[in-house]
């Protein structure tokens, strides 16, 4: 792969946003529908079918794609929604859909055989064997990366695939294997896998103690925070527990995913899109993370390194991490 | 066979049959000696049908118990126990690749794929798919059915509901686990050495100060988590004791206990009489409560609840 070649692929977790992202250079969207099919399944935010084919006009109009996640597990007993969501998909002319379920790659790939499958994060394909066994059965013609790998090993991954990689590269955080965590559900009977939602709303409490802030997911305190401090979203893994008499963010603290550095050892890894995590992120957060991301891309393209870009004011906690790509951070 | 052909033979064959226990692998990092002495009174001891070895949550740790591997193998064959070698459930490194590619040339041996790479390398003979996997419906059961799975133990947080549908259509035993800490998360970085600001390449080997995992409480003191290395667990322990006889209405052919460091003996026996009918399922609970008195249960996600939930109605089957 090459710096020519990469794509930008960027959030849109409302039309305002898909419209948002393709003005500020976005190569490709991905999005999902207003319902339990995709990952990101929050109130206020996604597509119904008519907002989906605006949206894929709009795109296509100024030369960009939109990928349409549909990456949550099928329910036992009602795979027509999941199936409709994939033949609604390739009737609306999406580029790709963006699948994690065995069951639905099969249905995806017998019954729309032109249709371009993308393999979802949420598969949690992380060696050449997963990739390849998709590829095999499916056609998957891209793999997103589970956020566990570092750059050599993704250089090693590119070398035995037959397919193009994906990898995040800026935004929030799983720490954990995508697909493979059941902390959410375990707390508030809700998980990524099955309802397409982690730490929801629903289920959060901020509680006001003396001059101190609780904030609770499921009955269960997840941070305190002091008079003046900020009170973060209470996502499960970002919160501060005590172990063996210490008291620390034991998971990760609240930090943002931020790559801008690592761009071209990415694309010398041989990965073919890079992906900005923030569906659920408003149009002026998108914006920006994607024009500082197409700045670099373009840089990259002169020959330069990517430019500094002030992105500490949208990071989550302020903070940012480079993540699993550095070994160091296992 | 036709599809309709299968269920009804399958329906046959549960009929009467008192249903299987499996002693799932060792998740935590015990010493080997312990292992070892504690797989030796497993096959002396226990009334479970299957025991799993091997390691699923850190490559670092295989090295250890694979010395005493073959002499635990032949005493678990030679106490009439099927033995099953479980996979690693996050496969990244070159060395790891190689593990499991080797795993997937073991003859004569059934082999569990808690990763879909394993899956893969194993099709075309039979292989269990093990709770790692995501199986979440009849489409993906059926696939690696295909490929030759003849036995799924289902994910923690899927309900009655869904077991219940898939345990009606599978043409592959479904195992359901019903005993210990719930495997909830796996990581490329280890927390246990986090918490000692170390990282996973220097660990120096920490998590096997914990026999049953890291108690992780939250801020004001409430037990929450535990930690296994690059796992993270639940603080409860399962226990569908009381469900069991449900569950083996529902189609549940199987029940895995996980190892905990406590009298796993006296745990599978406490099932073991529950699926023979010799105890009823309330009794059973009331004894688990007796022997693990310091410990926490929970069983919310069978009944569609949060999975450190403790519900006490039974469960509807109808």
């Amino acid at each position: 792969m090459s710096a020519e070649t990469v794509e930008l692929i960027c959030p849109a977790g409302t039309p305002a946003a898909l419209k948002a992202a393709i003005d500020a250079g976005a190569d490709a969207v991905y999005l999902g529908y207003r319902d339990e099919t995709n990952a990101r399944n929050f109130p206020g935010l996604n597509f119904s079918r008519p907002e989906l084919a605006d949206g894929i006009a709009y795109a296509h109009d100024r030369g960009a794609k939109v990928l349409v996640a549909i990456n949550t597990f099928p329910r036992a007993g009602q795979p027509e929604i999941w199936h409709q969501a994939v033949d609604d998909a390739a009737r609306l002319g999406a580029d790709a859909v963006i699948l994690a379920d065995i069951g639905l790659c099969a249905y995806a790939a017998k019954t729309h055989p032109d249709l371009r499958l993308h393999l979802s994060v949420q598969a949690s394909a992380s060696s050449a064997e997963a990739i390849r066994f998709y590829h095999q059965a499916f056609g998957i013609r891209r793999a997103v990366l589970p956020r566990v790998l570092t750059v050599p090993e993704i250089a090693a991954l590119g070398a035995a695939v037959p397919v193009e990689m994906e990898v995040f590269v800026f935004g929030g955080l799983c720490v954990m294997a995508e697909g493979r965590c059941a902390l959410s559900s375990y707390v508030t009977g809700q998980s990524p896998n099955i309802n397409g939602a982690c730490s929801p709303a629903a289920h959060v409490r901020y509680i006001e103690k003396g001059d101190k802030v609780i904030s609770q997911l499921g009955g269960f305190t997840i941070n305190t925070f002091g008079s003046g401090e900020p009170a973060g979203y209470p996502t499960l893994c970002k919160g501060r527990f005590e172990a063996n008499g210490k008291l620390s963010y034991l998971f990760e603290e609240p930090t943002s995913l931020n790559t801008l550095d690592l761009l071209p050892e990415l694309i010398a890894a041989g990965v073919t899109a890079f992906k900005i995590e923030g569906r659920q992120r408003g149009r002026a957060y998108v914006s920006a993370v994607v024009k500082a991301f197409r700045q670099g891309v373009d840089a990259i393209r002169r020959g330069e390194r990517p430019p500094a870009f002030a992105l500490d004011g949208i990071t989550e906690g302020g903070r940012q991490t480079s993540g699993a790509y550095e070994r160091s951070w296992r | 066979m036709s599809a309709a052909d299968k269920a009804g033979k399958k329906a046959a064959e549960k009929t009467g049959k008192p249903g299987s226990l499996t002693l799932g692998p060792v998740l935590f990092n015990w010493p080997a000696e312990t292992w070892r002495d504690f797989h030796f009174r497993i096959a002396d001891e226990a009334s479970v049908d299957s025991v799993h070895l091997g390691e699923v949550v850190c490559s670092k740790r295989q090295p250890f118990f694979e010395k005493y591997l073959a002499e635990v193998i032949e005493r678990l064959t030679a106490a009439g126990k099927e033995v099953v070698l479980s996979s690693l459930a996050l496969v990244m490194t070159e060395r790891e690749r190689q593990d499991v590619s080797a795993l997937a040339e073991v003859a004569g041996m059934l082999v569990e794929a808690n990763d879909v790479s394993v899956a893969a390398a194993l099709a075309g003979r039979p292989f269990v798919i093990g709770p790692y996997v995501n199986v979440y419906n009849e489409g993906s059961l059926g696939y690696l059915a295909g490929l030759g799975a003849v036995r799924a133990c289902l994910p923690a947080e899927l309900p009655a509901a869904t077991i219940a549908i898939l345990a009606r259509q599978a043409s592959v035993e479904i195992e359901l686990q019903a005993f210990g800490r719930l495997p909830l998360a796996m990581s490329a970085r280890c927390y246990h050495a986090r918490s000692r600001n170390l990282h996973k390449d220097g660990c120096q080997y920490v998590c096997g100060d914990e026999p049953d995992g890291m108690e992780v409480d939250t801020m004001d003191g409430k037990p929450f988590l535990t930690v296994n290395g690059t796992q993270t667990m639940s603080y409860h322990y399962l226990d569908l004791l009381p469900e069991i006889g449900a569950l083996r209405r529902l189609g549940v052919d199987r029940f895995r206990l996980w190892p905990q460091s406590c009298d796993m003996v006296a745990v599978a026996e406490l099932f073991r009489g529950v699926l023979d009918g010799r105890l009823d399922g309330a009794e059973a609970d009331a004894r688990l409560a007796e022997l693990l008195p310091n410990v926490a249960f929970a069983n919310g996600y069978i009944h569609g609840r949060p999975g450190n939930a403790l519900v006490d109605e039974g469960l509807a089957t109808g």
